[in-house]
């Protein structure tokens, strides 16, 4: 669907509004049921045993005494997964990572599972489940795993994307290379040029709802899952595929989710769920533990980065590469190459080249979180320009602008560049009072840029126009903070009528066709398409109602605001038909009325931000504090504006945690340290100020009101932006994330080099 | 597993020491019930204390405050009397946890914990605080600082239990401070913190000083040479970095996933520097 | 284990349970009195999602055991609005869109009323700390901060 022009100058009656969500009262009265809320009849209680150790062969598993515990009523190891995933290599790896089949891949790995007749019984019963481990050296760190004598953790990974194949395996299953241009000439002519190597440590999406799901499966064949997920449609092909289903007969009905950012975008314990209730011929609940999202769900890389950028005098950048490590957990992913995509996507660059070795290492299997890959690659690139600027003498903020890719710009990933925010965003940044506002003693001002790609992907919608002219919206993909008000304001919109007229709900996998998921800031940009296509179906419908009421050709009613109106003077004595008129009628007009929609979103238009941030430090402990934080980020059009702002806000608070003080911790003996909200520390209301954002809409050319993703891309500026910021204000790089405390102290006493 | 709620100290004394397994006493549960939802404590009893007259209460007595065992820290942060005597004991306190572990906290089980962390000791220690301590063998005082003997260890034997903590009357031209390092601005466990206690003449010379350190050994640390560097000074900025040297000095610490050792011993002579002017400004000096 | 029978008053009703000795409060409250309003999001203290008012004083109810709740009063966002009127607090999230995924919001409604009731009339700095205890990850706090704001100035006015 592409964009239509007219509606640039069009006045939107709901689009743009702020009115409450539809599913806020639930919300704010505890009646919302989320992932744990929801039980079945008769249902048992699931837990998982996990291995103690990094990396160990699974010699034996004997569940004999835990099958003999009273209230016991299944006990199941990988054994009762059988493999069935017909040489799908990437299936395989999340068969294996719900439960290990010859190796626990790290601490946390799942090896075994019970379901009981309650949660005493199922924890007694663990303890009882015998793992007979041979312990193997274990490797956590992303370079130390990169080394020719480091452990392997398969055997059979050779690196792809290298000449000639290697002829030994190793712990980097691909590397990828992105770029155009002749980046040695480039560099033959800078004037300037720096060069500098970052480390990331690996954070987790924190999000507060753990994992949970209740799962019934019959001796027919037949199953339910309740289950918290970013994509209830993903999880039916997977859990289908492991579990040996029919997709259509097993039915997954979405939870309201309490916050996914990218990490319920996998199954872990779901399989596990169904084949415990398989086993036991009982629906099991089963809800992950904090201990257990921290050490075995999907958390992000970590990562080892090196950048070299070259400038003309003029301040030019003439040529810039990377090559970015990302550790992927014990399975292959594509981290490295997302980070090798965007690592320069905001610049306009003649000679570019960026490599990336995806990572093996003995933790969880690495998982999406939000703008999956580019914050760690936009700190280390959004860290060397500022310190070119510096050594140009140029302002930062002019710097990114004279650099800054526009219509037209090959992107360093390859494509060619429609409409794009980033100047905008920058020439915003550079007119922000922020920029302008005084700063005192140990205090700094910092600014960074960030891209995200933005995803589409295929969505189905139904929108049904009751009798009473109300009209239900489902949609199927899940709504994880607000869009089923964003969609009722698209269908309100489109129908002419008013938004509390339309309920949105999200439908489960039965009664809807396929919905990717909620992820690459799709939710709201593909969903809004379909919905808008599905109200423009049942708009065709109303029309012919409305022709046939009237007993005049269907080409000559027109819809408007909310009504049928009979084109032309001959008409004229017809009045017009409201929504309500022809929905009332329909029975006897030919029945229900109803548009759907089924399509592929493409077009999804890629997003870019910059943020500013005033950081102050304390020299003599190294402790921060943010004192302002500012986002402006492109979001096309913003259908509700509350909301957006919301996600521009959340974004830049993960990535300030990140910044600051997030960061796994692994002892020596490769078990996470900090599995906790304790020790892993997210943000809390008093670390952070108010956050303020600037919405700039750029319409996005293939959305029929220019709405963009913005999900995202808050996320990926705020890390460079506070290293920078720290970097003006006491005068050291900080090239290590986070920039913790001891970090930054033990900087301020060397002088910044650690 | 029992739950008992007695109603007399006899009664919970003669519980723990009758118990033949596991027994742990529960007043604010804090710490307890985190530690049985890890797995890593399975008590056969848990002895409620809260119900037995007298500890959920702050008594001002002629030499004092007792502070009951049951008392939370919320409740003691609302205590005015407690508030201007001993400043640096309240804010100790206070930064126990999160509002709500504020609401069921108490500074006896923040020191029966045993934790080199444990925020509320140092400021007790150096305000010179006894534990009041009833045992199968009747009742006894002991200073704060002799009760913990290690991480998670106390020296408490076989059925006592501390019913109150002692805080003598402040003495004329006295102050005290708890300062401590986390790296948010809530939630965390202190990484290193000090407390310090200062009395001062006439003159404004600091005549009495104690300054302990937490999470800077295996124990709470009395800094001995730091009153020593504190007595007969004015608290003058040669004064503070030799205090700042000492303290660094005197740190035991270790890395581990809240701090480095090297971070520990130079913030604590900076926590030391900060506290101890805060502690002679409430003392009176200027 | 022997259950420990329980009386104690929820949301001004008449409560009576059995419990096991280890149970904790919210678990008490959501697997066996169906109110699950109250989240459970780390079960260590750690993030405030289980918050609730017991004799007028916040806890995370995963730090209480249900044995503990004998002869108490226990208030839970089930019981926040009274019939159809929704508490201040709760239509200023509403309308501040002081909440995304809504994982959080029960512990920090009930939260927020404990933080009023003690402090009505709290500065920017007051509610942050006050709220310390409640972790969101959605919102970073701006819209969460202002509702209270609100409510607070709506209440006082009341």
């Amino acid at each position: 669907m592409g964009f239509d022009p007219s509606y640039l100058h069009r006045n939107f009656t709901s689009i743009g509004t702020r009115p409450i969500r539809p599913d806020g009262i639930d919300k704010v009265t505890g009646r919302a049921r989320y992932g744990a809320d929801f039980n079945m009849a008769g249902q048992l209680v699931g837990r998982i045993l996990r291995s103690p150790h990094a990396h160990a062969t699974i010699r034996k598993i004997d569940t004999s005494k835990a099958e003999k515990l009273a209230g016991v009523k299944a006990v199941i190891t990988a054994a009762d997964l059988p493999d069935l995933t017909d040489g799908d290599s990437a299936m395989y790896d999340i068969l294996d990572n719900c439960m290990a089949r010859k190796k626990a891949l790290y601490d946390g790995h799942a090896v075994a599972a019970v379901a009981a007749v309650d949660a005493r019984t199922a924890k007694q019963a663990l303890k009882l489940v015998k793992v007979d481990y041979e312990v193997l050296p274990h490797v956590t760190d992303v370079d130390e795993a990169m080394k020719d004598a480091a452990p392997l953790l398969h055997a059979g990974v050779f690196t792809e994307g290298v000449e000639p194949r290697p002829g030994k395996p190793s712990n980097v299953p691909k590397r990828t290379q992105y770029g155009h241009g002749d980046v040695e000439s480039g560099f033959g002519q800078a004037d300037f040029i720096v060069e500098r190597s970052f480390k990331t440590e690996q954070t987790h999406q924190g999000y507060i709802e753990p994992h949970a799901c209740v799962a019934n499966l019959s001796p027919d064949g037949t199953a339910d899952l309740w289950v918290c997920t970013q994509g209830h449609f993903v999880y039916r092909q997977h859990c289908a595929q492991l579990l040996g289903l029919d997709v259509s007969k097993l039915r997954v009905t979405s939870s309201e989710i309490g916050g996914g950012f990218g990490g319920k975008t996998h199954v872990w314990a779901e399989p596990v769920a169904l084949a415990l209730s398989r086993k036991a011929g009982r629906p099991v609940k089963l809800v992950m533990t904090r201990d257990e999202v921290f050490r075995a769900s999907g958390p992000t890389s970590a990562t080892s980065i090196d950048v070299r950028i070259g400038a003309r005098k003029d301040g030019t950048i003439i040529a810039a590469e990377a090559t970015l490590r990302y550790s992927s957990g014990a399975y292959g992913g594509m981290w490295a190459e997302l980070g090798a995509m965007t690592a320069f996507a905001c610049y306009r660059l003649e000679n570019v080249r960026t490599v990336g070795y995806e990572v093996l290492v003995n933790r969880p299997k690495t998982a999406a979180y939000r703008a999956p890959s580019a914050p760690m690659a936009a700190f280390a690139v959004e860290s060397v320009v500022d310190e070119l600027a510096k050594q140009i003498g140029i302002d930062a903020v002019e710097f990114r602008i004279k650099n800054a890719a526009q219509e037209g710009t090959r992107s360093s990933y390859g494509p060619i560049y429609g409409p794009i925010g980033i100047g905008p965003t920058l020439e915003a940044v550079k007119n922000h009072p922020h920029m302008k506002a005084p700063l005192g003693e140990n205090q700094g001002r910092g600014m960074a840029c960030g891209f995200w790609f933005n995803f589409g992907g295929q969505t189905c919608t139904d929108l049904n126009i009751g009798m009473d002219g109300t009209v239900s919206l489902a949609v199927g993909t899940v709504d994880v903070g607000g869009s089923r008000a964003s969609l009722s304001l698209v269908a309100a919109e489109e129908l002419g009528i008013d938004y509390g007229q339309v309920k949105a709900v999200v439908a489960d996998t039965s009664s809807l066709g396929y919905n990717d998921m909620t992820d690459g800031s799709r939710g709201t940009f593909s969903s809004s398409m379909a919905t808008i296509s599905a109200a423009r179906n049942a708009i065709s419908v109303l029309r012919e109602r409305a022709a046939q009421m009237w007993d005049i050709p269907v080409d000559e009613v027109a819809w408007e605001k909310g009504h049928a109106i009979a084109k032309g003077e001959k008409h004229g004595n017809l009045g017009r038909l409201w929504l309500k008129e022809i929905a009332a009628a329909s029975a006897k007009t030919g029945g229900p009325i109803a548009g759907h929609s089924e399509l592929v979103a493409d077009g999804a238009g890629v997003s870019f931000a910059t943020h500013i941030c005033d950081i102050e430090v304390d020299p003599e402990t190294g402790a921060t504090k943010v004192l302002r934080y500012t986002v402006v980020q492109d979001a096309g059009k913003a259908v509700h504006p509350t909301y957006v702002e919301g996600q521009y806000q959340g974004g830049a608070a993960q990535g300030i945690g990140w910044a600051l003080n997030e960061e796994y911790i692994y002892g020596k003996d490769g078990r996470l340290q900090n599995p906790g909200f304790l020790d892993y520390r997210i943000p809390v209301c008093s670390d952070l100020p108010m956050i303020e954002t600037q919405i700039l809409e750029i319409p996005n050319p293939n959305h029929p009101y220019g709405v963009r993703g913005v999900g995202e891309t808050s996320i990926v500026p705020p890390l460079a932006a506070i290293a920078n910021a720290v970097s003006n204000a006491v005068g050291v790089r900080m090239t290590h994330i986070p920039m913790s405390p001891p970090r930054i102290l033990a900087a301020l006493e060397t002088g910044g080099k650690v | 597993m029992r739950y008992i709620r007695p109603l007399s100290m006899e009664d919970a004394v003669g519980l723990i020491a009758g118990s033949t397994g596991t027994a742990a006493i529960l007043a604010g549960g804090s710490d307890l019930l985190v530690r049985m939802k890890g797995g890593f404590i399975e008590p056969d009893l848990i002895v409620d204390i809260k119900a037995i007259e007298g500890l959920s209460e702050i008594r001002e007595t002629a030499e004092g405050f007792s502070i009951g065992a049951a008392v939370s820290c919320a409740v003691l942060g609302e205590n005015t009397a407690l508030q201007e005597g001993w400043p640096g004991v309240v804010e100790a306190a206070r930064l126990i946890g999160s509002k709500q572990i504020q609401g069921r906290c108490t500074i006896v089980g923040n020191l029966c914990n045993a934790s080199p962390a444990a925020d509320s000791v140092p400021a007790l220690v150096v305000a010179g605080a006894q534990a009041s301590i009833v045992g199968p063998k009747g009742r006894r005082t002991a200073p704060v600082e002799t009760l913990p003997v290690g991480p998670g260890k106390t020296s408490l034997a076989k059925g006592e239990i501390i019913e109150a903590i002692l805080l003598a009357n402040r003495l004329p031209r006295s102050g005290d401070a708890y300062l401590r390092f986390i790296p948010r601005t809530e939630m965390d466990i202190a990484v290193v913190s000090t407390g310090v206690n200062l009395r001062l003449d006439e003159e404004g010379v600091i005549v009495g000083a104690r300054l302990a350190l937490g999470a800077a050994a295996p124990t709470v640390l009395l800094v001995e040479d730091a009153a020593e560097v504190l007595i007969g000074s004015k608290l003058d900025e040669g004064t503070l970095e030799k205090l700042a040297k000492v303290c660094s000095g005197a740190c035991r610490p270790i890395d581990d996933k809240r701090g480095t050792v090297e971070f520990r011993r130079k913030v604590a002579g900076v926590l030391a520097r900060r506290a101890a002017t805060t502690a002679y400004i409430r003392a009176g000096g200027k | 284990m022997a259950g420990v029978a329980v009386s104690t008053t929820i949301n001004g009703d008449n409560v009576e349970y059995l419990c096991q000795p280890d149970e904790t409060l919210l678990e008490v409250l959501r697997d066996r009195l169906g109110l699950t309003g109250t989240k459970e999001g780390c079960g260590t203290g750690d993030c405030g999602a289980c918050s609730i008012i017991l004799d007028s004083r916040l806890v995370c109810s995963c730090l209480v055991l249900g044995a503990e709740a004998e002869g108490r009063r226990v208030e839970t966002i089930e019981g926040m609005a009274h019939g159809e009127r929704l508490h201040p607090l709760q239509q200023k999230f509403l309308e501040h869109a002081a909440l995304q995924c809504g994982i959080c919001t029960p512990g920090f409604l009930i939260a927020a009323k404990d933080l009023l009731a003690k402090n009505p009339d709290p500065t920017e700095e007051e509610i942050r700390f006050g709220l310390a205890g409640n972790l969101c990850r959605c919102t970073g706090y701006d819209k969460i901060v202002r509702a209270v704001q609100d409510a607070a100035s709506v209440m006082k006015a009341a």
